[in-house]
């Protein structure tokens, strides 16, 4: 028969026990995107139904649907921005651009990584077969909200063209692309803020409450998310205002707004930015700590 | 520590602390296992063989003393401890996005190997352990016994110095128990050493080297299959039921305490002797003369079971 464990000869080979060896955690945080990239390439049709189908229906029903209505001085009429009868004010369709490639960055975090993880943590126990590798555990969370953050700007490049693309006559939205390197790490800080807090939420709910997140929490958040409208328009509801204060959705909305569509109301592009990066470094690690609790106890 | 252990725990403790009351799952557990060796970690549920194996594999943090494995502190490097073990958990945790070839190639990416490495290794493990024609399946469908094979064999994809395997045939049905047992043999030959637990006397006494018996988070008693046969169970065990009246019976315990050691039991009288017969030539006229009627005997040879019994006073309950 042959061999099973010829010679006790171990393929990495290692060296002091204690070193840091950032070229082996490199090597293994590479194998373990390749594999979740393996997973993703096996479902591509599911990757792009997800992502794209609730955003391309809103900019139908909103961009083509209802501005023909109003054509017709029907409901759309009531959607006062529809049609470009007010003069100076953006259309609906350039303050739902970055609505919604927004929402998209958001929850494609969700759904790359907190959906998985939930399971990988109760019912298959998965995860312990990660937290095997040879890497410390902090570094694997890290891996993990490195591979949502990909996802999410996968989601972004497809769910953009979509909504930049799908309107009606008259109805194109006026995106501005001079900010293009601002645009990309807006982009880039979204993602990772999004796939930090998929992270951190996937590690501190319990999997029978999965459900209650979608209703306690997309929901809400997409409406009160300024998704649809600038957040400064809120003013007259100066509560409200203050309350969105504490949704994520509206800095990532807000600092897309501030470089795809700067002629529209935002919020002061450096607060975005701030926040953005703050949330980025304080999400992550509080999303590593829980992590390495719950795997290792 | 000595050069040829392979693993060393000295004093290795676990509280989870509740908030009411403090659960000591491991207890100051003393224990070395020898490069090479087979070891068996023998409890029954709820021992501590698997907190025990967790706080071995760096996935639990001990609260109490130290853990030595491939000659590396646990608590202070767990990553120079996870390059140099395999590792099969309680439960399958294969992974059911991929299948199964891409399970050993990933686990060998993951533990250094280029990907072309991987690759080869995994063909071969494929052959070696009769996966071949499946290797493009998804883990999904396996029965246990192939997911059982598929786990021992990623556990093994970069030749691991210490393979741990906690209840490896925990539900599986006799034949593939065997068939896993092979496995398990060969590999043992090879020079792999494998600590694994499992709460089968069978599979203990079978396939181990050396057997440590573990119950309520302390090891017991620690040695090969005949070395503990020689101590502690030396005796044969009679196990005798009565109808009659329950003061006579505790009268019939008593009378024999002192001539071999009697072990409490709700509604047996239970004696440990060397001399099974003229033990039973006292006890059953002594048992008659009381108006008790015999109900149920049973006469045990010394075997893993009654060495259990008697470190421990209890039935063993797989």
């Amino acid at each position: 028969m042959t061999t099973i464990t010829p010679a006790a000869v171990t393929a990495t080979a290692p060296t002091a026990p204690g070193a840091i060896r950032p070229r082996a955690w490199l090597h293994t945080t590479g194998a373990l995107l390749a594999r979740d990239f393996r997973v993703l390439h096996r479902d591509i049709p599911g990757f792009l139904v997800r992502v794209t189908v609730q955003p391309t229906l809103f900019v139908f029903v909103f961009a083509v649907v209802i501005p023909k209505l109003g054509a017709g001085g029907g409901i759309g009429s009531l959607f006062g921005r529809t049609t470009s009868s007010a003069p100076g004010a953006p259309l609906f369709s350039t303050i739902l651009v970055p609505g919604l490639v927004a929402s998209a960055i958001l929850f494609q975090g969700l759904t790359a990584v907190t959906a998985p993880l939930v399971l990988e943590l109760s019912y298959t126990r998965e995860i312990e077969d990660r937290v095997l590798a040879p890497i410390p555990v902090w570094v694997l969370a890290v891996e993990k909200i490195i591979a949502g953050a990909i996802q999410a700007m996968l989601a972004a490049v497809v769910v953009f063209p979509l909504v930049m693309l799908i309107h009606a006559k008259g109805q194109a939205p006026s995106i501005d692309f001079h900010q293009w390197p601002l645009l990309v790490a807006v982009v880039l800080l979204a993602a990772l803020f999004s796939s930090a807090l998929a992270l951190l939420l996937g590690t501190i709910i319990e999997p029978r409450r999965v459900s209650i997140i979608i209703s306690i929490v997309i929901v809400p958040m997409t409406l009160l998310g300024c998704v649809y409208y600038p957040w400064s328009e809120l003013s007259t509801l100066r509560w409200l205002q203050f309350i969105t204060l504490f949704n994520p959705l509206v800095y990532i909305c807000e600092a897309l707004r501030a470089t795809l569509t700067p002629s529209t109301l935002h919020m002061p592009l450096w607060v975005l930015l701030a926040v953005l990066g703050g949330g980025v470094l304080l999400v992550t690690a509080s999303s590593v700590r829980t992590f390495t609790s719950r795997l290792v106890d | 520590m000595s050069k040829e252990a392979a693993i060393q725990a000295t004093g290795l403790s676990k509280t989870y602390h509740a908030p009411h009351q403090d659960v000591v799952a491991v207890d100051k557990l003393y224990l070395t296992v020898n490069r090479g060796e087979l070891f068996g970690l023998l409890g029954p549920n709820g021992a501590g063989k698997s907190t025990t194996v967790g706080m071995l594999t760096t996935r639990i943090k001990p609260t109490g003393g130290v853990a030595m494995v491939a000659g590396i502190d646990v608590g202070r490097h767990p990553v120079g401890v996870k390059e140099r073990i395999g590792v099969v958990t309680q439960h399958n945790t294969l992974d059911r996005q991929l299948t199964i070839r891409e399970n050993l190639e990933f686990r060998g990416r993951y533990t250094g190997l280029s990907a072309r490495q991987a690759r080869a290794r995994a063909s071969e493990l494929l052959e070696i352990f009769g996966l071949g024609d499946r290797d493009g399946g998804r883990v999904g469908g396996l029965s246990g016994g192939l997911a059982q094979r598929v786990l021992i064999a990623r556990a093994i994809v970069h030749k691991p110095d210490v393979l741990f395997l906690d209840e490896p045939t925990s539900g599986l049905d006799p034949q593939t128990r065997i068939s896993l047992w092979e496995i398990l043999r060969t590999m043992r030959e090879e020079g792999q050493t494998i600590l694994l637990t499992t709460h089968y006397m069978e599979e203990a006494e079978n396939l181990c080297d050396r057997i440590g018996i573990i119950d309520h988070g302390s090891l017991l008693a620690c040695d090969t299959v005949d070395g503990l046969k020689g101590t502690a169970g030396s005796d044969t065990l009679l196990t005798m039921r009565f109808n009659g009246d329950e003061q006579d019976i505790s009268r019939i315990r008593r009378e024999f305490e002192a001539a071999d050691e009697v072990l409490a039991h709700s509604d047996a009288v239970r004696i440990r002797t060397r001399h099974a017969e003229q033990t039973l030539a006292r006890v059953i006229p002594a048992a008659v003369d009381a108006g008790l009627s015999l109900s149920d005997f049973e006469l045990r040879p010394p075997s893993i079971e009654s060495v259990f019994i008697a470190l421990t006073g209890r039935e063993y309950r797989e």
